[in-house]
């Protein structure tokens, strides 16, 4: 947030001061991630995943361009172009594996910035909208990721276009002429290939106008902090620059380290072997998996083996896996404790580190697993508890817990009491 | 009168004025609207399968060499079509289950031609999401009904390919198909 005590812009060199007069683009930087944006002092590291998840996207785009060049959205050529790029193309080797492990990467750092949000209630007032449209760019991210995985099209290719368009299918009535509709035919083929690669070229732009409505939003109130106290003095804060790009880019520069490692030495060990063989439209490989940042999503989707009432067994998990993801869109109302960090909340901190983190992390490896006892009945057992979280636990804690007594200010959690250290006076906090 | 510019039934008259900007205003907006809304069906239209798609031709299929418990994967509409030769034990299995009890109500004689219910012709689509169950190949497991075995999630069907277990919620679909004679499906 722009605080009264935010420094000003003055560009001294008359370049700058022509630029600032006929386009303020300088200016902008400045105030949106210079020294005119005043946050607070306290950041700690879950702070630089949103800066990491815009590098992703930067990541994606770039070598993702790159492999448009020497792609071919055609289902006589797309697996041999892929393969095309991986022995002929200059470096399509070193892209494609970027490009492939950068959205497993981009899914880690986003991930954990959403976890981040559970963490220190992120999502609460007055953020809502910030984290509404993180959703949707999370959304808009699933849908990219899982098209960009049909374009190879090797087995894990087709049968993940199959498998999730027919999800479509269980909408009552409209279900089956909507699965045609997608895909352009009765079964995946060139007509899908090609909208598929229309539209994964196409959705990361959209992911990046969404982000930038994000920080848009994120910049009204500003960023909270470890402590959920808001800023109420200019002791509560330093200048974005030079304090946190350059926290930021230590914390890249760790994430650089791991996700090249994984791109040079095991650029296969996230995908799965079955994707090198070409697809086969009438042998469906014996374990089909999702990537793996779609599996406990996936686990919610098979959890339901018998019919509810009148809905049948295909559409409640259909329903059950899109409701994992909307359930998101309600947390700013179901949690309706006034603490906003968890750190100060002794029964929320525990339900989300050794209730919601454990459960779904064995969603995952429940959706990775084949599609038989005993991971039938975790799963179901698990997606049952990842529901009762939002929409049991969640409310219930918020309105029964005892929070733990809050700092008065962010600079009393970092200093102290000790009034010498106060960098500024104290002054009366703002109603 | 300074008040009564633009409006074509003055108000001491009728009570209510009506503009003629409010009709062209209500004009302009209902055909832009009405064109706005033409325009879009194209534009949802392009997506449906397209004439070469839709103009599946039909498939013949010569089905002497199945030997009686034996199947084979042809493929319809590039997807596959399970053409099974049901042993008498298996129509037995299959007619003794109480249809009353099926997820998906049907008898082995509505899915198959009457005189011919040894000729179990399904497509070989899964109804959950639509992977290739097992059981149409050699040696591949038919699971605990005798019939087809899905192991994207675990569909189980029977010998007249009805669900039985898992997440599908339909039988195996029977495709428009006819005898052309004792040994040659047509299916289409
Ligand atoms: C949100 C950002 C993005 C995500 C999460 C993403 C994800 C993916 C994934 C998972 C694959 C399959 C990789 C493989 O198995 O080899 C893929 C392939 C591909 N993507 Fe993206 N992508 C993104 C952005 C882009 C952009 C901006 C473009 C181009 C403008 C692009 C072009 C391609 C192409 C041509 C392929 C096929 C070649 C290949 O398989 O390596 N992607 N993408
Ligand atoms: S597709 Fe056959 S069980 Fe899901």
């Amino acid at each position: 947030m722009s605080f009264p005590w935010a420094q000003h812009y003055e560009p001294r060199h008359p370049f700058m001061q022509w630029m600032d007069e006929k386009l303020p683009l300088p200016r902008f930087v400045y105030n949106a991630v210079g020294a005119g944006y005043p946050v607070p002092r306290n950041l700690n590291y879950w702070w630089n995943f949103g800066v990491l998840a815009g590098f992703c996207l930067v990541i994606q785009i770039v070598t993702g361009v790159i492999l448009a060049m020497h792609y071919a959205a055609n289902a006589g050529v797309a697996f041999d172009s892929t393969e095309h790029i991986m022995r002929d193309v200059n470096w399509g080797w070193m892209m494609r594996y970027a490009h492939a492990n950068g959205a497993s990467a981009f899914f880690v750092v986003v991930y954990t910035h959403i976890f981040r949000g559970f963490l220190f209630g992120s999502y609460k007032a007055p953020r809502e909208m910030i984290w509404l449209l993180g959703v949707v760019i999370f959304l808009l991210m699933m849908a990219t990721a899982f098209m960009g995985y049909v374009l190879p099209w090797g087995q894990m290719s087709f049968w993940g276009a199959k498998v999730i368009t027919g999800l479509f299918s269980a909408i009552p009535l409209i279900g089956t002429p909507l699965q045609q509709w997608l895909l352009g035919g009765f079964a995946p083929d060139n007509a899908a290939l090609n909208r598929f690669f229309s539209l994964h070229f196409l959705l990361p732009f959209v992911i990046a106008a969404v982000v930038i409505l994000h920080i848009w939003a994120l910049h009204i109130p500003g960023s909270t902090n470890p402590t959920g106290v808001e800023v109420k003095t200019e002791s509560d804060t330093v200048p974005f620059h030079p304090y946190y790009t350059a926290k930021d880019g230590f914390g890249l520069g760790v994430f650089l380290i791991l996700y090249t490692a994984v791109v040079f030495f095991a650029p296969n060990a996230l995908g799965h072997p079955d994707n090198y063989i070409p697809a086969n439209p009438l042998s469906t490989p014996a374990h089909i998996v999702p990537e793996w940042y779609f599996w406990p999503f996936y686990a919610i989707l098979r959890a339901f083996t018998w019919d509810f009432f009148f809905i049948p067994a295909k559409l409640m998990g259909v329903l059950a896996m899109f409701s994992a993801i909307l359930v998101w869109f309600f947390l700013p109302w179901l949690d309706t404790s006034p603490v906003r960090s968890s750190r100060y909340r002794p029964l929320l901190r525990k339900f989300v580190w050794f209730g919601l983190l454990p459960d779904v992390i064995i969603l995952g490896y429940c959706g990775g697993s084949p599609a038989a006892e005993p991971f039938v009945m975790i799963s179901q057992i698990a997606a049952a508890y990842y529901f009762l979280h939002f929409l049991v636990i969640l409310p219930i804690v918020s309105s029964i817990e005892k929070p733990e007594p809050l700092p008065f200010s962010i600079t009393e959690d970092v200093l102290g009491k000790d009034d010498h250290a106060v960098l500024a006076p104290a002054q009366p906090a703002a109603a | 009168m300074a008040d009564d510019a633009g409006i074509d039934t003055p108000v001491h008259e009728t009570g209510e004025g009506v503009r003629r900007r409010d009709f062209i205003n209500v004009a302009a907006v209902s055909f832009a609207g009405v064109g706005g809304l033409a325009t879009l069906w194209p534009l949802i239209r392009q997506m449906s399968p397209s004439a070469d798609v839709l103009a599946e031709s039909s498939t013949e299929i010569d089905i002497s060499q199945i030997a009686a418990g034996q199947a084979i994967k042809a493929i319809w509409r590039k997807q596959p079509v399970f053409l099974r030769n049901l042993t008498p034990a298996e129509i037995a299995l299959a007619n003794k289950v109480d249809i009353g009890s099926l997820r998906d109500p049907q008898t082995l004689a509505e899915r198959t031609k009457p005189g011919k219910e040894n000729w179990l012709i399904t497509m070989g689509v899964c109804t959950h999401l639509g992977c290739v169950p097992l059981g149409a190949g050699e040696g591949e497991p038919r699971g605990e009904f005798g019939g087809y075995f899905c192991p994207c999630h675990g569909s189980t069907y029977d010998t007249a390919a009805r669900i039985r277990k898992g997440p599908a919620p339909k039988n195996l679909e029977v495709p428009v198909y006819e005898f052309n004679s004792d040994t040659v499906v047509k299916i289409g």
